[in-house]
């Protein structure tokens, strides 16, 4: 593929740079780590997303034929008391806390990220005004809340679940960008850039952020963590997706119920919460290590 | 005595197969001054752990090092303990972390005592106070009580020295004493060095990369590169006939007072080598201006070339090789400026002022810091303005006000005639084009997460220049890099190569008028030749204005055109370089300079020092009148009727000759007004 870049750079007969997301992802998938994460986060998400296509039974369908069955060719991963494929549901409700679980970190990191930039670099008022609304939403108990505002997550409401989770996930990562953007603010290649008169905004977003970036995609994976798992025991406990859509918290849950004499009901949910959560932070972490400059090549 | 007093042979230091140390070898007599030099990373810091048994366990020595013929390599640990601080002690280059900050220093200097005499605890302490004395605190009763951070840099310094020759050592190793000390104060500790060793009558062996502080201290020097002493022997010869080319590129390299624009600086090409890297044959042979096949055959050894001379060089035979400044092929003729008066004043400071509050918990201090108190001073076009002073006189703060582009506290500031108190967000992007900064350690000022073209091209994308590529690579070219760097991140380039680039991002989008603050002073010595002469060649090619801030007289001397000399915040003197260096009129200036060592042993010893007593008092409260009086020599000296101005007038900067400013009451005295 010929870029701009490459035809300028022929034109002028410069070597172009390497790009940066290049090489981050040359590292990244060097790393051990970071193919063992990624390899178990396909390993998750791939059935999730291929679910409906190869599995002959939908989440809704129930086979009066056969309750409480174990794995069979018929039922991959067995079917729970009212004769639900668990396969399906599993899969289903995979896709929903996924789903949920990035949008939030990524959401949430975006806001802390912003947030805390121009708090730390605008300081003054900026400053004061959004710290006093973190602190606001700190001292809020989010499950609580969320708790109580589980009637509004109705069917197809779930995107008002994910706003209001965001909501409270941001404020400490938020203290912490902050935090590190007013050190940043003085060191040399920020001043650099004032006196060269590059605006705030594009000081932010090109010096402030990037650099901040290890810290903040960390983060986005403790986050990704976090947020399935608020939003697993939200479900488990009835207040987070409403039936009839499915999450994986919900799934453990009624699978709870009879994972002593049919332990396919629960440990197929379980085990696929505990592989994603684990491949997310396993990505996370080589992502960190791909991104520091100063690390090896 | 007979013997050497330290002798080190084939010591060689390797870190997990790395080599930091190649086989090296010296030794000291009592009474005796060894010099070391070298750049960072030649290995002489290593050496000197090693010689003291202080290395980490993981390093590997090898060699021998004898201490009154016992050998220390391969000691146990117990052994070393009595030696250290005895026999053998040590100074350190930052004393801040060498002292114990949670004791008071008379007890940290009693203890030294104790670890090594039977002695009690009172006859300790009266020991910390006499030689607290000795190395010249001020009411040493009341110093030996002091806390480490209570004390001054210089201070610090000087307890460290009382430390080292507490038990009456035989050798004291000093790695870097004065690098991070100012020079008046950085002459003050040699001073004292001086005395110390004539009362113990110690060895000292001296690491420094200063040459001119080995040309005024040391007996001998031994030159160190990439791992190996390359040249060693008595310090006049070393320094008049060095024969091999490294140290005479190290000599020629070196700004020196005593030498202005008229004789220009020799950088040494490249960069050293990395010591898991080394080149075959001679590690100076790339980088070497006279390398011949042959050395690159074979690295040559150390060699006698006249009586206690001995250099490292395949080609050290043939006299005359190795010259410290090669005369320069002459300047093409550059049309000569118009005089100062026609040309247009592109920045003009009056009376600027800049206040902060001190540190600590505010309302508990509540005193005010006069960073800048009353500084003013212009520069025209095609003119370097160096501004000088000691660390705290407040140079950098002038230069940020600068910078701002906004309305300073008090005073004003002109930048192209438009005044920055009346600037708006419309007007302002047009001055901030013309008005570039480059600043002193350019790893810091380069974002580490852009390359080396992101960087180039940011400030040509702030002002929406459009396909910034081959102005990148014109730029690159300009300051002497390869278009190849350009892919490159800051990390990857050597500490020249940053500064190039720091600079080339400076002049994108073609200022008028730079300002740099202390561009070279966190450079090698070698490599900082090739920076200021690539800084004075592009301000005469593209027509620049310089605001040079350094602390190194030498360098300013090499670059400026006008000096202007600060003092806690405001400016002692003003004038023509050569005007001020020839004949300074402040007695700060003229104690300032003559602080500054030369690089030359026979006239480093025969200059007059004029020596400051105590440090720069707090500039948050300064003292009355004239700020210099607490220190002034020529205030020590005046009669009182005299003096009484000095307490109660701040002079102001006033004409004394045609360009030549000073703020002292008594300029025209004769200097001094001596015994």
């Amino acid at each position: 593929m010929i870029t701009p870049a490459d035809r300028r750079a022929a034109r002028t007969g410069y070597p172009r740079a390497p790009s940066r997301s290049r090489t981050v992802a040359r590292r990244f998938l060097r790393s051990g780590q970071g193919r063992l994460g990624a390899a178990l986060l396909c390993l998750v998400v791939l059935p999730a997303l291929a679910g409906p296509l190869v599995c002959r039974w939908s989440p809704a369908d129930l086979d009066f034929g056969a309750f409480l069955r174990p794995p069979s060719a018929a039922h991959w991963f067995g079917t729970t008391q009212t004769g639900g494929d668990v396969f399906a549901l599993t899969m289903s409700g995979t896709r929903r806390s996924l789903a949920v679980g990035l949008l939030v970190a990524v959401l949430a990191t975006a806001v802390a990220a912003v947030t805390g930039a121009c708090a730390g670099y605008f300081l003054g008022w900026t400053d004061r005004v959004l710290m006093r609304v973190a602190d606001l939403l700190l001292v809020l108990p989010a499950f609580l809340v969320l708790a109580v505002m589980s009637p509004l997550f109705g069917p197809g409401r779930w995107p008002l679940f994910v706003v209001m989770l965001t909501l409270f996930l941001w404020m400490v990562t938020g203290k912490v960008v902050r935090g590190m953007t007013r050190s940043l603010r003085e060191r040399e290649y920020i001043r650099a850039a004032r006196y060269m008169g590059v605006p705030a905004g594009t000081i932010i977003f090109r010096h402030v952020l990037p650099n901040l970036a290890s810290l903040l995609i960390v983060d986005a994976t403790l986050n990704v963590s976090a947020a399935i798992l608020t939003e697993t025991s939200l479900s488990y406990f009835g207040f987070g997706v409403q039936p009839p859509e499915v999450s994986l918290g919900g799934l453990i849950a009624d699978g709870a119920r009879t994972a002593l004499y049919a332990p396919w009901t629960f440990w197929f949910a379980a085990g696929t919460l505990v592989g994603t959560i684990l491949s997310v932070n396993l990505a996370g972490d080589a992502l960190r290590d791909a991104f520091d400059p100063g690390g090896r090549r | 005595m007979t013997g050497p007093v330290l002798r080190v042979r084939d010591l060689v230091v390797r870190f997990g197969g790395v080599p930091a140390v190649r086989g090296v070898g010296f030794s000291v007599e009592a009474g005796e001054v060894l010099g070391i030099v070298g750049e960072s990373g030649a290995g002489k810091s290593v050496t000197a752990l090693a010689a003291m048994g202080l290395l980490p366990r993981h390093a590997e020595v090898r060699g021998s090092v004898l201490l009154h013929g016992r050998e220390l390599v391969g000691a146990r640990d117990r052994e070393l303990a009595a030696v250290r601080g005895r026999a053998m002690a040590m100074v350190f280059q930052d004393p801040l972390s060498a002292l114990t900050p949670v004791h008071r220093v008379g007890r940290q200097i009693a203890e030294a005592v104790r670890v090594h005499q039977k002695v009690s605890r009172e006859r300790a302490a009266r020991r910390a106070v006499e030689l607290l004395d000795l190395v010249g605190i001020p009411d040493p009763r009341r110093g030996a009580r002091a806390f480490p951070h209570e004390l001054s840099g210089g201070m610090r310094q000087r307890v460290m020295i009382a430390m080292a020759v507490a038990n009456d050592p035989d050798v004291v190793i000093c790695d870097e004493p004065t690098t991070a000390l100012d020079v008046t104060v950085q002459a003050q500790v040699l001073e004292v060095l001086k005395k110390a060793q004539g009362e113990t009558g110690a060895a000292i062996v001296l690491i420094t990369h200063d040459l001119g502080v080995v040309a005024g201290f040391a007996d001998r020097v031994m030159v160190m590169y990439a791992g190996r002493a390359v040249e060693s022997g008595p310090v006049r010869e070393v320094y008049h006939r060095p024969r091999m080319p490294y140290t005479a590129g190290l000599l020629g390299s070196v700004p020196r007072l005593d030498a202005g624009k008229e004789s220009p600086l020799v950088p040494i090409e490249g960069g050293p080598p990395a010591p898991d890297a080394l080149p075959a044959g001679c590690p100076f042979g790339p980088r070497c201006p006279v390398a011949a096949p042959v050395c690159a055959a074979a690295e040559p050894p150390l060699a006698p070339v006249a009586p206690g001379h001995h250099a490292a060089c395949a080609r050290a035979g043939e006299p005359g090789l190795a010259v410290a400044r090669p005369p320069r092929p002459a300047d093409p003729a550059r049309p000569l400026p118009p005089p100062r008066e026609r040309r247009a004043v592109v920045l003009a400071v009056r009376g600027l002022v800049r206040h902060h509050p001190a540190a600590g918990p505010p309302r508990r201090r509540g005193g005010v810091v006069r960073a800048v108190d009353g500084v003013g001073f212009d520069i025209r076009e095609g003119e370097t303005l160096g501004l000088v002073g000691e660390s705290g006189c407040g140079k950098t703060t002038t230069l940020m006000e600068i910078l701002e582009l906004a309305r300073p506290q008090g005073g004003r500031i002109e930048v192209f005639g438009q005044d920055t108190a009346l600037l708006t967000r419309k007007t302002r992007p047009a001055v901030r084009r013309s008005l570039q900064v480059v600043f002193q350690d350019p790893l810091a000022s380069l974002d580490p997460r852009m390359t080396v073209h992101d960087i180039v091209a940011e400030p040509l994308a702030a002002h929406r220049v459009r396909d910034a590529g081959p102005r990148v690579r014109d730029l690159l070219a300009l300051v002497g890099l390869d278009p190849a760097h350009a892919a490159r991140h800051p990390g990857e380039l050597s500490g020249g190569q940053r500064q190039r680039v720091a600079i080339a991002r400076a002049l994108a989008l073609s200022p008028r008028l730079l300002v740099l603050d202390e561009p070279v002073s966190a450079l090698d010595v070698s490599i900082r030749a090739g920076i200021v002469n690539l800084l004075a060649d592009l301000g005469a090619r593209l027509g620049l204005s310089y605001l040079f801030v350094a602390h190194d007289l030498a360098v300013v001397r090499h670059i400026a055109d006008r000096v202007a000399v600060m003092y806690l915040g405001r400016i002692a003197e003003i004038g023509r370089v050569e005007e001020v260096y020839r004949a300074p009129l402040h007695p700060y200036t003229r104690a300032l300079l003559s602080a500054v060592p030369i690089p030359d042993p026979d006239r480093e010893r025969e200059r007059r020092r004029v020596l400051l007593e105590g440090d720069v008092p707090s500039p948050v409260d300064p003292p009355s009148g004239c700020r210099f009086r607490t220190r002034c020599p020529k205030f020590r000296v005046l009669p009182d009727a005299l003096r009484q101005v000095c307490v109660h007038e701040p002079p102001e900067v006033r004409p004394v000759r045609p360009d030549h400013g000073v703020a002292c009451h008594h300029a025209e005295e004769p200097p001094g007004g001596h015994r």
